[in-house]
């Protein structure tokens, strides 16, 4: 079993706040192979930042809570292992890019030491060469006069300016796993590209990469294996032209067809009906089915399981079973 | 899709921008000097027809902002005129500009700072209607109906806004402009915020209302393929002024302006190859300074000897207009 990088089984995890208690993430499986980069797409609140939260034990707590599943990581459990280790663990081997850069970047201290500190520790070299390593990786992530950027606080920096600071202090430990949640959200699509040259050379050298985003044409681009999250749950499973070409879950298929196109074809928008639910209000059984043109009794009275499709391929949807049947009658 | 009237005819536009500056003075010490400026809209003419929906795309800090918020009044012009109907906006007395700026609106980008939390959505929906005395009939009959147009139930009025989500929180907001009767909206990034599948309902919505109401918008957004879904025409911006402006057959299939090409070739787009993409080098120069000759001549895969030296004057090509040497 020491095919897969990481692999998450039956994650479970839970937030208490004034209106009670709420599954954030609901029996959520997957895995991350080598040198691949898996996309993880849904709507805003579906999950996706506390799925990426968990792996490196990062949920505060209270008020949230991981309350079952294993977060096995190059075979070891991580959520078994002492935070002294996991601290290890952190940066080194798995780095993150958060969505908000202010969680990552002290406000106290020039990004210049910040870079180097982390270099220093993880990577036992001298100061010089620290303060060398860390130029490169501004002008890689092109930060305009990086030398001078080396003293400059993060407030004295743009939203993109950090968020590019963020990127160069995950990628330059070279870690085996990077979780990149929103990494390109302040940027200009120009500067994007240049972010994406980057974290495609890390897959050259074989770093995993779990990439979280609400684009489409972004996961079209950068993906080999894509997951989809609706409502805590993962909805569908797929390599990255079965999830374009062949969408089974319906809120996938609502998904794509939403999304605006860059043509002109003038053809409306096709829409989801209704509105993502609140967590607090889940409903029984699918919880898609408020929304989907498809649903049926079943959808109310149980929680479909993931059925498979194809090779790589899962969609949690009774309509998926019910099709087989069907096919299976008519053979 | 389109409603587009006579682009060249003057009679038929309900803005005109015409060398619009509004620059920002940049201060210094304790004496409060002014040390320059922030050139952030440098000189920007165009027209907006009746009906059209003009699409205003460009990089973070172009300006593209700021130029909605002049027309609107919210920002004080440095030089220049917006013609409104054929009148000049920054001459007129203060009571006819009341009324004038009734039928200009903005929607923001972040729905729920934008709303008064205090406020219930009858009120908010409401205020601007009392102000104006412009309720028509029974006042929560008038309500019902601009949030039912709106896509809210009616009985949501007594709400408040945190108690929505954030497309129906911009939906509250859509209620709120067209309560004005506008004849033009400012649409700077009304969905950027929302869920994908939100977007597409609020993007429809703003379409459905312009053709029931002959409206006019400027649709500012980064995301390209968001604009080319909406806008009948698109400008693209770039550290202050004009690359391109044209239909949006005309920009987004067939782009003239290194700029423009290299802007939409940089889209992920599902399906599409991203090894053509055009990789700028560089970063996008200080407002406050900008580069002589043609702006974006520092990153621009084509320069030529001419760019870093002479400004390019406009070129047509049908009815688009491209700012390049190379045409
Ligand atoms: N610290 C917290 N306290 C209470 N609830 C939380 C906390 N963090 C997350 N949640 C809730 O957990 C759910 C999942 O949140 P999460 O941040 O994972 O969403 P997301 O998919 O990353 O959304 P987005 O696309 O907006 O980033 C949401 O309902 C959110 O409100
Ligand atoms: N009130 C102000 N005072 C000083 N400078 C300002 C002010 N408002 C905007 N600016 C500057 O003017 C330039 C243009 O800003 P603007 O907000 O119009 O850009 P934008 O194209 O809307 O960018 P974004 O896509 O990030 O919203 C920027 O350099 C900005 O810092
Ligand atoms: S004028 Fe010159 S520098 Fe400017 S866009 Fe055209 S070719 Fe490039
Ligand atoms: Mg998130
Ligand atoms: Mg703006």
């Amino acid at each position: 079993m020491q095919r897969n990088l990481l692999e998450i089984k039956d994650l479970n995890v839970t937030f208490t706040t004034d209106e009670g208690t709420f599954n954030a993430v609901e029996n959520v499986s997957f895995h991350v192979g080598r040198g691949e980069i898996v996309g993880l797409v849904g709507e805003s609140g579906c999950g996706k930042s506390v799925t990426a939260l968990s792996i490196l034990r990062l949920i505060p707590s209270p008020p949230g809570r991981i309350e079952r599943g294993n977060i096995f990581f190059k075979g070891k459990d991580l959520l078994k292992m002492s935070f002294g280790d996991m601290r290890r663990f952190r940066g080194r081997a798995i780095s993150m890019i958060f969505q908000e850069p202010v969680a990552a970047l002290s406000p106290l201290h020039r990004i210049g030491q910040q870079m180097k500190e982390v270099l220093i520790l993880h990577k036992k070299i001298s100061k010089e060469k620290a303060k060398q390593i860390s130029i490169e990786w501004l002008e890689k992530v092109k930060i305009p006069d990086a030398k001078e950027k080396m003293v400059a606080y993060p407030h004295q920096l743009s939203g993109g300016m950090q968020q590019r600071v963020m990127i160069a202090m995950a990628l330059m430990l070279d870690p085996d796993l990077i979780i990149a949640d929103e990494p390109t959200t302040a940027l200009d699509v120009t500067v994007q590209a240049q972010v994406f040259e980057l974290i495609l050379e890390m897959k050259q050298k074989h770093t995993s990469i779990l990439l979280i985003t609400h684009d489409m044409g972004v996961i079209w681009e950068m993906c080999d294996r894509v997951l989809v999250m609706y409502a805590a749950r993962i909805a569908e499973e797929a390599n990255r032209n079965d999830i374009f070409s062949n969408p089974a879950h319906p809120y996938t298929q609502g998904l794509l067809k939403s999304i605006p196109k860059l043509s002109t074809d003038g053809k409306r928008l096709k829409t989801i009906n209704g509105h993502v639910p609140s967590p607090t209000n889940y409903p029984s059984g699918c919880h898609f089915r408020d929304r989907c043109p498809f649903a049926f009794d079943r959808c109310r009275e149980e929680e479909p399981p993931l059925f498979d499709i194809a090779k790589e391929h899962m969609a949690a949807c009774f309509l998926i079973q019910q099709r087989e049947l069907l096919n299976k009658s008519g053979e | 899709m389109s409603k587009i009237m006579d682009l060249q005819g003057i009679k038929s536009s309900v803005i005109e921008i015409k060398d619009l500056k509004t620059w920002f003075p940049i201060q210094r010490g304790i004496l409060s000097k002014t040390a320059g400026y922030v050139r952030a809209v440098d000189g920007i003419s165009l027209t907006i027809g009746r009906g059209e929906i003009v699409g205003l795309v460009g990089e973070s800090g172009c300006g593209k902002s700021t130029l909605g918020r002049t027309i609107v009044g919210l920002e004080k012009a440095w030089k220049g005129t917006v013609f409104f109907q054929g009148q000049n906006l920054f001459t007129l007395n203060r009571r006819d500009r009341r009324q004038v700026t009734r039928k200009l609106q903005i929607i923001f980008q972040d729905p729920l700072s934008s709303l008064n939390p205090r406020m219930n959505v009858f009120d908010i929906v409401t205020e601007g209607l009392v102000e104006f005395g412009m309720i028509e009939g029974n006042r929560d009959d008038h309500a019902k109906r601009l949030l039912n147009e709106a896509g809210l139930e009616g009985d949501v009025i007594f709400r408040y806004p945190h108690e929505f989500s954030g497309g129906q929180r911009q939906r509250i907001n859509i209620a709120r402009a067209i309560s004005m009767r506008p004849d033009f909206i400012v649409c700077d990034e009304p969905v950027s915020a929302l869920d994908v599948s939100v977007q597409a309902q609020v993007i429809n919505l703003l379409i459905d209302l312009r053709d029931t109401h002959n409206l006019s918008y400027l649709f500012i957004s980064h995301d390209l393929s968001v604009v080319s879904s909406i806008a009948n025409r698109v400008a693209v911006m770039y550290l202050g002024i004009l690359a391109e402006y044209g239909s949006t057959v005309d920009v987004i299939d067939h782009p003239m302006h290194p700029y423009t090409i290299a802007l939409i070739s940089a889209v992920p787009v599902p399906g599409r190859d991203k090894k053509k993409r055009i990789v700028l080098e560089g970063e996008t120069p200080s407002p406050s300074a900008p580069p002589p000759g043609c702006r974006f001549h520092t990153r621009c895969p084509e320069v030529m000897k001419v760019c870093r030296v002479k400004v390019p004057s406009m070129t047509r090509s049908g009815t688009r207009q491209v700012w390049c040497h190379l045409y």
